[in-house]
């Protein structure tokens, strides 16, 4: 069973499985999402630092969240007939780790370069959602991203929950998350794209 | 015969990668220039000598595929093959690539191969300096 069978059927237990996203040409089921994230996670780490990931059970969790250990984050935005958000969040010392082993040289503090490089992460996870998530619910805006480096602050989403798909890279965690709503009060003529 | 590379990306880490990657092809590369975006990157084909281009699409200020427009209907740059390196993959935005006139396309994540394959056709009969 590969990680993206595992996912699905994992997640049917969870209570993401109870509800769904709803637009006004197709719905999307939260499972789905978890599974292009983690299909995109999977792609990115393999391709781009020969790097192999294991997910853990995908969750819910409240749009409000507190983060009092020192973290990396990225955020990045989609915005089309669905807006939302992808986080990637992970330790200073696994951030060190990827952006090393991306770049082929050894980086030990959390510098310019690599922020610069969880936040291009972050933007080929993503961008690769969005590209899985374009094909059920037409074309999305993806924003450059942001990377913040710090402790002892709170994320707060527009939506409801984020989904959280937690993976392990080199024995350390990393977190997935996104959140993603209908947009039902703004028109994005340029690029919303109907389906038949 | 020198190939002198121009890469447009605001990714740091992307432009060191490709650098890496150009590097490690038997390819005589001579000047690898590098810009964030294609605002930057337009201002250093008006000082420089470019035989092929790398570039992003999602971009600030300007991005891959308005840098693309400028570059092809400028009759001095028009010749050049631009290869997009793009998350960017739908089939729209591929399409609306080519029809801009971009010689290739690279979905991101790539490896060192795919971007060696993609770049061997477009420099076939480019202009080295």
């Amino acid at each position: 069973m590969n990680l993206s069978q595992k996912l699905s059927q994992d997640f049917s237990e969870d209570c993401l499985a109870a509800t769904s996203l709803r637009g006004k040409e197709t719905m999307l089921d939260k499972d789905a999402i978890a599974r292009f994230m983690l299909s995109a996670a999977e792609e990115t780490f393999a391709t781009m630092l020969g790097l192999q990931i294991t997910s853990g059970k995908p969750s819910g969790e409240q749009a409000e969240t507190a983060i009092h250990v020192e973290r990396v984050v990225a955020l990045i935005g989609l915005a089309g007939s669905y807006n939302g958000t992808g986080m990637i969040s992970c330790s200073p010392a696994l951030a060190c780790k990827l952006a090393s082993e991306m770049l082929m040289e050894s980086l030990s503090a959390v510098d310019g370069e690599v922020l610069d490089a969880i936040g291009e992460l972050s933007n080929m996870i993503f961008g690769n959602v969005k590209t899985m998530l374009e094909q059920q619910i037409g074309q999305f805006g993806l924003s450059i991203p942001t990377i913040i480096f710090g402790r002892n602050f709170w994320t707060r989403s527009f939506g409801e929950h984020w989904i959280v798909v937690p993976i392990e890279v080199n024995e350390c965690d990393l977190d997935l998350r996104m959140c993603l709503l209908p947009n039902s009060t703004r028109s994005f003529s340029g690029l919303h794209r109907k389906h038949s | 015969m020198k190939i002198n590379v121009l890469i447009v990306d605001d990714s740091a880490a992307i432009r060191k990668i490709l650098t890496r990657v150009l590097s490690q092809t038997d390819l005589p590369w001579g000047d690898v220039h590098e810009a964030g975006d294609g605002v930057e990157a337009l201002t250093i084909l008006k000082s420089s000598e470019v035989s092929l281009i790398l570039s992003d699409i999602n971009m600030p200020n300007m991005d891959g595929l308005q840098f693309l427009t400028n570059v092809r209907a400028n009759p001095q740059w028009k010749q050049i093959p631009v290869i997009m390196i793009s998350t960017e993959g739908s089939e729209t935005k591929v399409m609306e690539a080519v029809e801009l006139g971009a010689s290739n396309y690279v979905r991101k994540p790539f490896t060192a191969d795919q971007i060696k394959e993609k770049i061997l056709p477009c420099l076939k009969g480019v202009a080295t300096s």
